[in-house]
């Protein structure tokens, strides 16, 4: 498995590291249930995900990765901070 | 059909003809009291003990597949009972004593071999938190030795002792650790939940959970409808799914682990031994085989099958700690899926429908779980209370953060076991 860095193009999965599914996080004052489904609760798809994975040997971006959890295909990668 | 000494010798004699299939293949009928989803090992030992331990007969158990064809038949066959935190420490006490009993009470040879198991250490706080965790297997009941260094070189004389890095301090034995042959559990629990009443239904997909005021009143598969009073999930990477047919979202990511198989050798590695600063650890077929494995590829995966990183990461560990197995061919790898919970610990529970059950979370370690999970889950569904020792396998202690279990104290979070 590889995964395209925007920043510095395709690179062993090795550099990278899994950092969980990418999810919006709640309002501080969201409440007990939404915190315990940001933190705990998952969709868990068998199918396309959409993770956080950070280029940790690398430019040590952030990444946002829409990735088959069957097939292991990678169907995009965009930086996570690119929205801001 | 059972097994004996004098029925293997007669059929033997008499060229193997006598043998019948283990159980029935029967079709579905249109309601049951029970329906377990998952006909892996803990969905057949919750069958079986359903109906040996309650007298619950009108059982049935649906797989999508054939009878013990996801982790029990892909899993690395260890049997141990040495866990530390309160929660786990008695349910495996228990699930190994089931383990101890096996054979007799399925009349079926599953190969339980209780080698020890050695786990080893490699620096004085990690020889604390050994004694520390032999300390509470011994409070349990369990047995635990500490062994120094020079009791570890009578039983493991292979190891590379002097290892730069990783030096063996010691390990913390556990004789009544050791291995069974994974397949045989299933089919022996099969056969028992078949001959008592249970409908073992193969090549049938759960594709929807009927739900009804609240409380649950069947399933939808592929092979018709099926009326159902309780209904039990119990199908381990695919928990997800199969829940979210019931409108719920489960503290569950499914990761990837492999696992790997050398041609047979002969007999070398006497134990089960475990080398967790390498994350890696390894048994001996009785077919000689080298069994081994290490960590997950740690991202959530349903393929079945792994990446080549974490090949190479376990196969250096390998050469790490034992380079005598460097010559072995390595035949096959392979991945299953693990239902990783937060804190890595499982869960034995009702849900918010009334008459749905749920046994999921088992992470990597299911395989030793398969009689204590079927039990207790068993207990929990004929009689609507928890089984002591799996009391504490709460659902719903994610949401309140009471009663967290995290063995590897690394905090109750995905992705960090």
């Amino acid at each position: 498995m590889r995964l395209s860095c925007p920043i510095c193009g395709e690179r062993d999965r090795r550099e990278f590291h899994y950092g969980g599914a990418a999810l919006e996080r709640p309002a501080p004052e969201a409440g007990a249930a939404a915190w315990d489904a940001y933190l705990h609760l998952r969709e868990n798809p068998a199918g396309r995900s959409r993770e956080l994975w950070y280029h940790e040997s690398g430019c040590t971006a952030w990444l946002v990765v829409e990735r088959d959890t069957v097939t292991h295909e990678i169907h995009g990668v965009t930086l996570a901070a690119g929205g801001r | 059909m059972r097994f004996s000494a004098l029925r293997i010798l007669s059929e033997g004699l008499t060229g193997n003809r006598g043998w019948r299939p283990h159980w029935r293949d029967p079709e579905p009928k249109s309601e049951y009291d029970i329906v377990i989803i998952g006909g892996g090992g803990h969905g057949l030992s919750t069958a079986y003990y359903l109906a040996r331990e309650h007298g619950l007969r009108n059982v049935a158990v649906l797989e999508k597949g054939y009878l013990g064809g996801g982790n029990v038949g892909r899993n690395t066959t260890i049997v141990r009972a040495n866990y530390f935190l309160p929660g786990n420490s008695e349910f495996y006490s228990h699930s190994l004593k089931l383990w101890e009993g096996l054979e007799q009470e399925l009349n079926y040879n599953v190969m339980h071999s209780q080698r020890g198991l050695i786990n080893l250490f490699h620096s004085d706080g990690q020889r604390d938190a050994f004694a520390r965790r032999g300390n509470a297997m011994v409070n349990q009941g369990d047995d635990a030795e500490l062994l120094d260094r020079d009791g570890v070189r009578k039983h493991l004389p292979y190891l590379d002792f002097d290892n730069i890095r990783f030096p063996v301090y010691g390990g913390l034995l556990h004789r009544r650790g050791g291995t069974a042959r994974h397949d045989a559990v299933a089919w022996g629990y099969a056969r028992g939940a078949s001959d008592r009443g249970v409908d073992l239904i193969q090549n049938c997909e759960v594709t929807g959970i009927d739900i009804a005021n609240g409380r649950v009143t069947g399933v939808q598969t592929t092979r018709g409808a099926i009326r159902a009073r309780k209904v039990a999930i119990v199908v381990a990477g695919r928990s997800g799914q199969v829940a979210a047919m019931a409108g719920m979202r489960l503290p569950i990511e499914s990761h990837v682990l492999q696992a790997f198989v050398t041609e047979g050798l002969k007999p070398a590695i006497n134990h089960v031994v475990s080398f967790g600063m390498g994350h890696f650890y390894i048994s001996q077929s009785d077919k000689g085989g080298l069994v081994f494995g290490g960590d997950l590829d740690f991202y959530p995966s349903y393929a079945q099958r792994g990446n080549l990183p974490m090949a190479e990461h376990v196969m250096e560990a390998a050469m790490t700690l034992m380079p005598m197995i460097g010559k072995a061919k390595v035949l096959r790898s392979w991945g299953g899926i693990m239902d990783m919970t937060p804190d890595g610990s499982p869960i034995i529970d009702k849900t918010e429908t009334e008459g749905l059950f749920l046994d999921c979370g088992w992470c990597y370690g299911g395989f030793k779980a398969v009689p204590g999970s079927g039990y207790s889950f068993a207990h929990l569904i004929a009689t609507g209370r928890h089984h002591a020792p799996a009391a504490k396998f709460r659902l719903d202690r994610f949401r309140t953060g009471a009663g967290l279990m995290d063995e590897e104290g690394t905090g109750a979070q995905h992705n960090l076991h």
